[in-house]
């Protein structure tokens, strides 16, 4: 029974989300009172019957009712219950199901949070909302039923993907799902603004925390997807410029200009035009990644649907929001402008190039996305674009971002003053150029001019950033949390960089054969592989080695388990690497295969700093989620709630 | 007239970086383009030289060979029309086998494959582009 009330759940969902749309749209083009105070219910309602479809479908997974077709295909009665909740994402229809899920619940958020807001914007923002539910919900009905039913009932199910079996893996779609839908929000604000025909610096003040919080929610998913990718595909890489990587990057960049951009509105009534477009972008891009990812039409870890109807699907709807927005936006951007000038050296001016290089770096990367298969559709040969590729457009763009990070925090809006800017600036910068020396004298590898130069200018930004909090003191102006959130999200940027620059630039990596008792030396640690054993785990069988590490004095370090899964079900071998975690390096150690008489190849590797990359991008997160706890928002709620409490319409 | 001035000013600054990005860009794009070939296509001599290029089929069954004591290795890669014979040093992954699609980087040296790379993806599913429809896909996969 669950998977058909299932089924008549997401159909009922599918009714509210068109009730919302209409409604909120209609309603509020023609101000009928109660087709407007019909759209919370309706949103609600919606967001009621998804979670209702979601909690069924957990249940017939913990449940172990393989006679549904998708638990058969993704579970298994040994999978532990812990996976089994996680394995309702593990596939298509059911992240497909998550994806509307969260939205759902955003949808939801909006409604009970935006009770301040005039009635017709908001009742145009769930409008907005409910036809992106509906169209992801039909695609769900019609392309991607996770509730369908398997004819006969196998007597047991195919197994979770053995790599999706991991910790990281099961919390890292809903993260980043939670972030990259969470753009529909400010894309909706944005859509709704177009539709009324006024936006102002209020329409900014509303939109930044919603941005913020959905850009924070992305940079822990994509941080989790990274850190995954070091520690469970095996070889210790964090970044691959996989186009699926790719695809949860477009929108962080376009999300983070989006933020940026938003502040120079909100605070200046400035770029109005430019915040609009980029709030488009952003979520076209989400879409964009969801079809890369969800139509199979790239080959990658990632990629599960091979089903050509969804990807046409999944582009036709792409075509319908991306094309009527920007309809939208031709007709109406022409209203809204802003005539206010600014100054060259001036925080807004600052913001401007950010976005401008910003969005340059997303543009190339979408470029070498999607450029292979552009000539794979026209029939011009198979060819994919490289690593080195990626890493130097990336670098181009990001170089002088950073560049400008480290003037921009101190420059004020409307005009800064030079000569206070330069002192500081210059100080960063010889903070910054002592760091990056001296970090090159520890980690004594080749010294290269770009790695120099990338660290010179990490290190200042993280000087800088640490600067502001001081700079209020100094002044003795209390701190808003805006601003501490910004210098510690800036302070992230510059950890991270001194992490990547590090970890990529001074990594050693040897391949190596080991028999019992021999030992192999990486960056003067003495790897020593002692024994190899039979371990049991509840779905696989394991080969575990002892790798016993010393250092260069010969002090005992770590003793590291790596191990070789082989899982029952599907029969796949899988690398479960030994990592020696530490906030100077990481040791890392991969089995390779067995090359008969005891030896085994392995893969050996030393991580300098590696742990700051991730931490630099938690603090970023983290710095966002300070910004959007400032008072000022929370003023806008405290006033929404004493209006609340007043009739609105006698 | 000022702003009209400062705004054209703006225009010009970012239309130099971008197409100075663009330059760069598309320079670093010309060399970092990977040709993708199937053993037949190498057969016939395309791919030659010493570029860098990427080979995809299935690995000849009972063409793995390893050297004792040592981390090289040799199998064939065929398309089941012509096959290509593979060398590399490293570690293997995971899902390399008799019979696996694979991917390997690499160039080609005195008719021999010398990979720098080996790639099998994780998935049993998973043919190399243009190997679709040539070969019956493994037994024991239901869909």
């Amino acid at each position: 029974m669950t998977a058909e009330l299932g089924q008549i759940a997401l159909i009922l969902a599918l009714c509210l989300a068109l009730g919302q749309a209409v409604f909120g749209l209609i309603g509020a083009g023609f101000g009928w009172g109660n087709w407007m105070a019909a759209v919370r219910p309706a949103t609600l309602g919606q967001a009621g019957f998804v979670i209702l479809a979601f909690l069924l479908l957990v249940s017939a997974f913990v449940g172990n009712d393989f006679s549904v077709q998708y638990v058969a295909l993704n579970s298994n009665s040994e999978l532990p219950t812990f996976y089994r909740v996680a394995a309702v994402w593990g596939a298509h229809e059911g992240s497909m199901l998550l994806w509307v899920l969260i939205l759902a619940l955003w949808s939801a958020a909006v409604a009970l949070l935006s009770r301040s807001l005039p009635e017709t914007f908001s009742s145009r923002v769930l409008g907005v909302l409910g036809i992106i539910s509906s169209g992801i919900l039909l695609f769900i009905l019609l392309t991607s039923n996770p509730f369908l039913r398997a004819v006969p009932a196998p007597f047991d199910g195919n197994d979770l993907n053995p790599l999706l079996q991991d910790f990281a893996l099961t919390i890292h779609p809903p993260i980043l799902y939670t972030g990259y839908v969470g753009f529909a929000v400010a894309f909706a604000f944005a859509c709704a603004a177009m539709i009324e025909g006024k936006l102002d610096q209020t329409w900014a003040r509303w939109t930044r925390p919603w941005t913020t919080v959905a850009w924070l929610f992305l940079t822990i998913g994509i941080t989790l997807g990274s850190w995954w990718a070091y520690y469970e595909l095996g070889w210790g890489g964090w970044w691959m410029w996989d186009p699926v990587e790719n695809a949860s990057f477009m929108p962080w960049l376009a999300g983070t200009a989006l933020i940026h951009s938003l502040a120079v509105t909100e605070k200046r009534g400035l770029f109005r035009n430019w915040t609009l477009l980029l709030a488009l972008f952003t979520f076209s891009l989400s879409l964009l990644g969801t079809f890369l990812v969800r139509s199979g039409i790239i080959v990658s870890v990632h990629a599960f649907a091979s089903d050509p109807l969804r990807g046409i699907f999944i582009l036709g709807l792409l075509a319908v929001f991306i094309l009527g927005a920007l309809t939208l936006y031709a007709w109406r951007a022409g209203q809204l402008r802003s005539d206010a000038g600014f100054e060259w050296w001036s925080r807004e001016c600052f913001l401007l190039l950010n976005n401008v290089l910003l969005v340059i770096a997303a543009v190339l990367i979408l470029l070498g996305t999607l450029y292979p298969l552009m000539l794979a559709l026209m029939k011009l040969g198979t060819i994919s674009v490289g690593p080195p590729y990626f890493q130097l457009v990336f670098l181009i763009p990001v170089l002088p971002l950073i560049a400008l990070l480290i003037i921009g925090m101190h420059s004020a809006w409307k005009r800064a003053r030079i000569a206070p800017l330069r002192q500081r600036v210059v100080t960063c910068l010889i903070v910054g150029a002592l760091g990056a020396i001296a970090l090159s004298f520890v980690y004594t590898g080749r010294v290269r001019a770009m790695v120099l130069i990338g660290l010179l200018l990490a290190i200042a930004t993280m000087a800088s950033a640490a600067w502001v909090p001081f700079d209020y003191r100094q002044r003795r102006v209390p701190m808003p949390r805006g601003a501490l959130g910004m210098a510690i999200a800036h302070f992230g940027v510059g950890l991270f960089a001194v992490g990547a620059a590090v970890a990529s630039a001074y990594q050693i990596e040897r391949d190596v054969s080991l028999a019992p008792g021999q030992s192999a030396n990486v960056a003067g640690y003495e790897f020593r592989y002692v024994t190899m054993r039979s371990v049991e785990g509840p779905n696989y069988h394991a080969r575990e080695a002892d790798v016993v590490i010393t250092d260069a004095q010969g002090g005992l370090v770590t003793t590291l388990h790596p191990q070789k899964r082989t899982y029952l079900v599907q029969q796949q071998p899988m690398t479960e690497a030994g990592i020696d975690v530490s906030w100077k390096r990481d040791l890392f150690v991969a089995l390779g295969e067995d090359l008969g008489n005891g030896a085994w190849s392995m893969r050996l590797q030393y991580k300098p700093l590696i742990r700051y990359l991730w931490l630099g991008s938690l603090l970023m997160a983290f710095g966002g989620l300070m910004a959007t706890t400032d008072r000022r928002y929370r003023t806008e709620l405290a006033q929404a709630r004493a209006e609340t409490t007043v009739p609105v319409r006698p | 007239m000022i702003a009209r001035s400062k705004r054209l000013a703006g225009v010009v600054v970012v239309l130099v970086g971008v197409s100075l990005a663009a330059f760069l860009a598309l320079r670093s794009f010309r060399e970092n383009l990977l040709y993708y070939y199937t053993p037949t296509q190498l057969a016939v001599g395309e791919g030659a030289g010493n570029r860098a290029v990427r080979l995809g089929g299935m690995v000849t069954h009972g063409s793995i060979v390893r050297q004792p004591g040592s981390l090289d290795v040799r199998f064939v890669v065929t398309d089941y029309t012509r096959s290509v014979a593979v060398r590399y040093t490293g570690v293997l992954p995971d899902l390399f086998r008799d019979g696996q699609g694979v991917v390997v980087h690499g160039h080609v040296k005195d008719g021999e494959f010398l990979a720098d790379e080996v790639l099998a993806k994780h998935d049993e599913k998973y043919m190399p582009p243009n190997m679709a429809g040539k070969v019956p896909p493994p037994a024991g996969i239901q869909k």
